[in-house]
C-alpha cells in the first residue's frame, strides 16, 4: 500500500469551492446544495452526515454529475485530480464514470437491473473502460466477486438479482464499483436497507477494499454511529450546507454546532436503561425554495438566540485544524452555555418543539 | 407452480368453451332477426313460383321445419364439421370462400402488427429519453392525432394520394404471399408482387395501433428510466443508446407487448374496412359483398369464423402471458 | 450538446403511498397524491431529489408540492385549444340542428342539379355558382348533405352511447358495488358480448336487423334507431367493465360502508352514493366514446349497412361515391375531413375532462 501511496502525484484528490446545486421547480428554485466546499485526499475517507432533505445525497450525485441537465443548475467549481469537471458533458464524464469515480446506492434492490444477469452487469462496466476480450472480462468478473467475497463466483455470474440476497446484492453493487479501478468512491448510504448484522460486514469490505486500493471515499449517511470508526473527517450537512467539518476524532470531542450535539444524542446508547426516552430533534427541515432567513437550524436548536434568527453563521474556524462550524452560540463555549442556560431559565423551547406539542 | 398454471389453463378453457357456446348461439340467432320470412330475404332474386325447389331447399337447410332447438342442434353439428353453408348466387361453399379470403386477412394483419412495433418502439424510447421537451411534444401531439385519425379516411387518403396522384404503389388487387398455399392448394406465392401490394394497407392499419403502442412504451420507460439501477448503469459509464436499449427497453416492454397482443380484435375490425377500400380480397371484402348482395348465410357464417378465430386467438395470447408472467395466473377479477 | 440523461427524470409514476389528504402542517411531506396515470403527469421534475423517501427509493415531488401543491394542476380555465374544440363542436351541433329542423337551407339535399354533378370546389372552369363545397354524383348540393348528415352522424353517436352508457353503466355499478354472483354474471355477459370484434357485431346486428336494403321505406324500424341499438349494444361491455372498476373502487371507501350501515338500500347507495362519484370520471369516456360512435357510422357505411339513401350521413356519403375517389375526391374528403375533425375535438375534449377529474380527486 505505501507503494502505491507513494507513487500517486501530489494534491487532493477531490476539491469541491463554492458548489451550489439548485432545481427549477414550479414553486420556485430549490436550494438543495448551496455554497458546499470540501477536499479530500487520497486513500481518506471523508464521511457526509445528515438527516433526510439536508441535500447529502444531491450533493454526491451533483459532484458526479449524475443530476439531469433540464431544471438543474449548477454553479461552482469541482475539481478532480486538478481537472475541473463541473461543465463536462455527459459524453466527456463519460471517461470518468466507473473509471476515475464510482458510486454504491443505498438499495440494492433497484440498483442492479432484475433482468440482467449478473456477470453481464458486471463485465458490461468492464468492457465500457477497457478494451479487452469477453473472456477476460468473464475472468476479471469472477475475481472481483470473489473479493468481494461471494461465494462460487462462477456460479453468480449467470444468476439474476432476485436470486440474491440484499447483502450478497450489496456486495455485487461494491464489486462493479470497483470493478475499472476508480480513485474515487461514493458510498451513499451503502448500509440503510441492509440487515443490521450484515451492515457492519458490508462496510469492513468496502473499508478493506479502499485500502487495498488506496482509494477515496465519501460516505453519506445519516447515521452518526456509521463514521464514528470508518472515517477521517466528518461534515455535518444540514438544509443544503455544511454546518459542521471536522477530523472525526477532534468532532466527537468537541463538537461546536448544537445540531450535531443533537444528532449524537439522538443515538441510542447501549448504557441507558431501556424505556430511556429517546432523544429527537423536533420539527421539520426548512423549505428549501424560501429558506429562512438567518440560522436555518434556528427553529430546533435549544441555543437560539434573536442574533441566530436574524443573522446567518458562517464558518468559523474553531480550536483544531480543519474543523469549522457556523453557528453563533456554539456548544461549550462561554456564549454557548450562556444561551443555553438562558433559554432554559426563560422557559424557551424551540419555536419546532412547541409546535409539536413538546414541553 | 405448475398446478396454478394448470388451474388457470382449466379455467381458462372452461371460459373458452362457454364463450364459443353462447357465440353460436348468437350467430344462429342472427337469421332469425332478419325482418319477414328469411327465405324470402336470403334468396330474393328467387322469388317467382319458379325457384320453388330452390327455396324449398333453402327451408331444409336452414331447417326451418324443426323445433329452434332442432335447429341449433344443427347448425352447431355443421358448424363443427366445417359447414358454413352456401353462398347461395354463386353456389359455392363458404368455407370455399374463406379459405380463399381468411389468408389475405391474416397477413395483413400480422404485417401491421408488427409495422406498429418496428415504428412504435424507436418513437416511445425518444420521446421517453425526450420526454418533456419539444421533440417529445410534437410526438405526443402528432400521435394524439393519429389515434383520432379514423383508418378509413387514412386509407382514402393514402390510396388518393399516393395511387392516383403520385402513383409509387399500388392501392388495389392482390397476390398470393406465403400463407395463401396453407390455405388454398391452388394459390401460389409471388412474394415481391405481394408484398408491394400489401404495403398500403398495412401501413394505413398500422398508424393507430403505432400511436396507442407509442404511448405505452414511453409511459412505462419514463418510470423505467427513474430507477436506480439505470442511474447506476450511467455512473458505470454506459453509453445513453445502451442505457437506452440494453438497460430500460425490457422491463419497460410489458405493457405495450399484453395490449399488443390482446389488440387483435381492433386489429380484425380495422383490417376488414381497410381490405375493402384496398380491394384486397380478404374476409373484410367478403363480408362486404355479402352484404351488398344481402347474402346473409354467408354472412352469418364469416362472422363465426371471425368470432371464433378472436376468441381462440385471446385465449392462446392470454395463454401464453401466463406462461411468461406468473402473476398473472392468481385469481384475477372476472373483465 | 445537453439533452437528457436517463438516470434522474423524475415524473410521478405511481401513486405515491402515501396520496391522500396532507395536513395543514405537513408542509413539505406527503404532498397531494399523485395521479396513478403517468402518461398524464411525466414531466421530469428534479426536486424530488431534495428529498429522499423511504428505502431511498425517491419519493415524489415532495419540495414542490408544498401546501399550494395541489394547486398546481387545477390551473386556470381551459387553454386557446379547448376552447377551439368546444367552438367546433358548437359549431357542428347548430349546424346539424339548423338542417334538420330546415331552419336554414343551403341548397336542396335530395335536388340533383345536373351542371353541377361531380364538380368540386376547385373544379376547372370553376365550381358550379352557389355551391361552395360543390356536389355530389348526381349534382346533390354537398353543404346540404353534409348539414344533414351532420344530424345523421351525431343523432346516432349521442344515442349510441347514451345506451350504452345508462345500461352498460348502470350494469357496471350494479356489478361493481353487489360483486360475487352478480359480478360473475355480469362480467361474463360483457366477455361474451366483448368476444366478438366490435366492428364485426355493430355489423352484423345492423345488417340482419336491416334486413335487405333496398326497402327502406318498408324497414319496421328507422335506421337512426337500429344503429343506435347496434352500436349501443356493442359500447355496453366496453362502458360497463369502466363503469364496474370504478364502482368497485369506490363501493371500497367509508362513506358507502357508513350509507349501508345506516340502514340504507342498496339501490339507494348505488344511485345515491356511486353514480355522483363514478359520472364524472365516465364523462371523459363519454367524449371519447361519441367520437368512436362517428367514426364507427362511418366504417359501418363504408362496409355497406347503416344509414340508407336518400338520408345522408357522413359515412354513407363517402360510401356513395367512393368510386369517384380520384375524379371528384371532395365528395369522400368533404364528410372525411368533418369526421376527423370532429373525433379529434372530442378527443382532446375528453382528455381535458380526464385531466381535470384526475386531479380534483387526488387532491380530494
Amino acid at each position: 500500500m505505501t507503494d502505491v501511496a507513494a507513487a500517486q502525484p501530489s494534491g487532493p484528490l477531490l476539491e469541491v469551492a463554492d458548489l451550489s446545486t439548485h432545481f427549477e421547480t414550479s414553486r420556485g428554485l430549490v436550494r438543495a446544495v448551496d455554497g458546499v466546499s470540501l477536499t479530500l485526499d487520497r486513500g481518506k475517507t471523508l464521511g457526509i452526515v445528515g438527516e433526510s432533505g439536508s441535500g447529502k445525497t444531491v450533493l454526491s450525485r451533483s459532484i458526479m454529475n449524475l443530476l439531469p441537465k433540464r431544471g438543474v443548475v449548477r454553479s461552482g467549481s469541482v475539481r478532480l485530480e486538478g481537472n475541473e469537471i463541473l461543465p463536462l458533458s455527459a459524453k466527456e464524464m463519460r471517461r470518468y464514470w466507473g473509471a476515475q469515480m464510482a458510486m454504491i446506492f443505498q438499495d440494492p434492490m433497484t440498483s442492479l437491473n432484475p433482468v440482467m444477469k449478473i456477470g453481464k452487469q458486471i463485465t458490461e462496466a468492464v468492457r465500457q473502460h477497457l478494451d479487452v476480450t469477453r473472456q477476460y472480462a468473464n475472468e476479471l468478473a469472477e475475481s472481483l466477486l470473489a473479493s468481494v467475497r461471494i461465494p462460487e463466483p462462477h456460479a453468480r455470474l449467470k444468476e439474476y438479482p432476485h436470486q440474491l440476497s440484499g447483502g450478497m446484492r450489496q456486495r455485487i453493487c461494491i464489486a462493479i464499483a470497483l470493478a475499472c479501478g476508480p480513485k474515487l468512491l461514493f458510498a451513499d448510504e451503502p448500509t440503510t436497507a441492509l440487515d443490521v448484522t450484515v451492515q457492519a460486514q458490508v462496510l469492513d469490505l468496502i473499508a478493506h477494499q479502499q485500502a487495498e486500493r488506496f482509494m477515496a471515499m465519501v460516505l453519506v449517511t445519516h447515521d452518526l454511529g456509521v463514521v464514528a470508526g470508518r472515517a477521517d473527517e466528518i461534515a455535518v450537512m444540514y438544509a443544503g450546507r455544511i454546518v459542521e467539518h471536522a477530523p472525526t476524532g477532534v468532532l466527537f470531542a468537541n463538537m461546536k454546532m448544537p445540531y450535531t450535539e443533537a444528532l449524537l444524542a439522538s443515538i441510542p446508547k447501549l448504557d441507558e436503561h431501556s424505556h430511556t426516552r429517546l432523544a429527537t430533534i423536533p420539527g421539520r427541515p426548512p423549505d428549501l425554495v424560501i429558506p429562512p432567513p438567518g440560522c436555518k437550524f434556528a427553529p430546533r436548536c435549544r441555543y437560539v438566540q434573536e442574533r441566530c434568527v436574524q443573522e446567518e453563521p458562517p464558518l468559523t474556524a474553531g480550536a483544531a485544524p480543519g474543523h469549522e462550524f457556523r453557528c453563533w452560540f456554539p456548544v461549550g463555549t462561554p456564549e454557548g452555555n450562556e444561551a443555553l442556560a438562558r433559554n432554559e431559565r426563560e422557559g424557551r423551547v424551540p419555536q419546532a418543539a412547541a409546535l409539536a406539542g413538546h414541553a | 407452480m405448475r398446478t396454478e398454471l394448470l388451474r388457470f389453463i382449466a379455467r381458462r378453457l372452461v371460459q373458452l368453451v362457454i364463450v364459443l357456446f353462447v357465440v353460436s348461439i348468437f350467430t344462429f340467432l342472427l337469421i332469425r332477426l332478419l325482418p319477414g320470412d328469411p327465405v324470402q330475404t336470403i334468396i330474393p332474386f328467387a322469388k317467382g313460383p319458379q325457384f320453388a325447389k330452390e327455396r324449398a331447399q333453402l327451408r331444409r337447410d336452414l331447417g326451418l321445419n324443426k323445433s329452434l332447438l332442432g335447429q341449433y342442434w344443427s347448425y352447431v353439428i355443421g358448424l363443427l364439421q366445417g359447414h358454413l353453408g352456401h353462398q347461395y348466387s354463386s353456389g359455392l361453399p363458404v368455407s370455399t370462400l374463406v379459405d380463399q379470403s381468411l389468408p389475405v386477412s391474416l397477413q395483413l394483419m400480422i404485417y401491421a402488427q408488427v409495422i406498429s412495433l418496428v415504428f412504435a418502439i424507436p418513437l416511445g424510447i425518444l420521446a421517453a429519453y425526450r420526454a418533456g421537451t419539444k421533440t417529445d411534444s410534437a410526438i405526443n401531439t402528432s400521435s394524439f392525432a393519429l389515434l383520432a385519425l379514423p383508418n378509413f379516411v387514412l386509407a382514402l387518403f393514402l390510396s388518393f394520394l399516393i395511387g392516383a396522384k403520385l402513383h409509387w404503389l399500388p392501392t388495389a388487387g392482390y397476390a398470393p404471399g406465403w400463407l395463401d398455399q396453407f390455405f388454398d392448394g391452388s394459390q401460389h406465392m409471388q412474394l415481391g408482387q405481394h408484398l408491394t401490394d400489401m404495403i398500403l394497407p398495412s401501413v394505413t392499419l398500422a398508424v393507430g395501433q403505432i400511436a396507442v403502442y407509442m404511448r405505452l412504451l414511453r409511459s412505462d420507460m419514463i418510470a423505467t428510466l427513474q430507477e436506480n439501477f439505470i442511474t447506476l448503469a450511467k455512473a458505470k459509464g454506459i453509453t445513453n443508446r445502451r442505457i437506452l436499449w440494453r438497460h430500460a427497453l425490457r422491463p419497460s416492454s410489458l405493457t405495450m407487448l399484453t395490449v399488443a397482443g390482446l389488440n387483435v380484435g381492433t386489429l380484425i375490425g380495422g383490417a376488414i374496412v381497410v381490405e375493402v377500400i384496398y380491394d384486397l380480397p380478404g374476409m373484410g371484402e367478403k363480408i362486404f359483398q355479402a352484404v351488398e348482395s344481402r347474402s346473409y348465410v354467408e354472412l352469418q357464417s364469416y362472422v363465426v369464423v371471425i368470432a371464433v378465430l378472436f376468441v381462440v386467438v385471446n385465449f392462446l395470447v392470454d395463454f401464453l402471458y401466463a406462461v411468461l408472467d406468473p402473476r398473472i395466473r392468481r385469481a384475477r377479477t372476472p373483465a | 450538446m445537453p439533452c437528457s440523461i436517463p438516470g434522474f427524470v423524475v415524473p410521478e409514476r405511481r401513486p405515491s403511498p402515501r396520496g391522500g389528504a396532507p395536513g395543514p402542517g405537513t408542509g413539505g411531506f406527503g404532498g397531494p397524491g399523485a395521479p396513478a396515470d403517468a402518461i398524464r403527469r411525466d414531466e421530469a421534475d428534479p426536486s424530488s431529489l431534495a428529498f429522499e423517501g423511504d428505502a431511498g427509493l425517491l419519493q415524489v415531488d415532495a419540495v414542490a408540492a408544498g401546501p399550494e401543491g395541489g394547486r398546481r394542476r387545477l390551473g386556470q380555465g381551459l387553454n386557446v385549444t379547448a376552447w377551439v374544440a368546444i367552438a367546433w363542436m358548437a359549431f357542428i351541433v347548430l349546424i346539424a340542428v339548423l338542417a334538420k329542423t330546415g331552419l336554414v337551407t343551403w341548397g336542396d339535399p335530395q335536388n340533383s342539379i345536373a351542371s353541377c354533378a361531380s364538380k368540386g370546389p376547385f373544379a376547372q372552369g370553376g365550381s358550379a355558382p352557389g355551391h361552395l363545397l360543390g356536389c355530389d354524383s348526381i349534382g346533390r348540393d354537398m353543404i346540404a348533405r353534409l348539414a344533414l348528415g351532420a344530424w345523421e352522424s351525431l343523432l346516432v353517436s349521442v344515442g349510441a352511447i347514451t345506451v350504452g352508457f345508462v345500461i352498460g353503466g348502470g350494469l357496471g355499478i350494479i356489478a361493481g358495488y353487489f360483486g360475487g354472483f352478480v359480478d360473475t354474471v355480469l362480467s361474463g355477459m360483457f366477455n361474451v358480448l366483448l368476444s366478438v370484434p366490435a366492428i364485426v357485431l355493430a355489423l352484423a346486428l345492423v345488417a340482419f336487423l336491416q334486413g335487405s336494403p333496398e326497402n327502406a321505406a318498408n324497414s319496421t324500424l328507422p335506421d337512426w334507431f337500429v344503429l343506435i341499438l347496434a352500436i349501443g349494444i356493442v359500447s355496453i361491455p366496453l362502458v360497463g367493465r369502466i363503469s364496474r372498476a370504478s364502482a368497485l373502487s369506490w363501493s371500497q371507501r367509508e362513506f358507502v360502508l357508513a350509507a349501508r350501515a345506516q340502514g340504507a338500500k342498496s339501490g339507494r347507495i348505488m344511485i345515491r352514493e356511486l353514480l355522483p362519484n363514478v359520472a364524472p370520471a365516465m364523462f371523459s369516456i363519454a367524449l371519447l366514446g361519441i367520437a368512436i360512435a362517428i367514426v364507427a357510422e362511418g366504417t359501418l357505411a363504408i362496409l355497406g349497412v347503416g344509414v340508407r339513401p336518400p338520408t345522408p350521413s357522413w359515412g354513407n356519403i363517402i360510401a356513395l361515391d367512393r368510386g369517384l375517389l380520384l375524379t371528384s375526391p371532395h365528395i369522400v374528403f368533404e364528410p372525411s375531413i368533418l369526421i376527423f375533425l370532429t373525433a379529434l375535438a372530442l378527443n382532446y375534449l375528453g382528455d381535458v375532462v380526464r385531466t381535470r377529474f384526475e386531479v380534483r380527486e387526488s387532491g380530494i
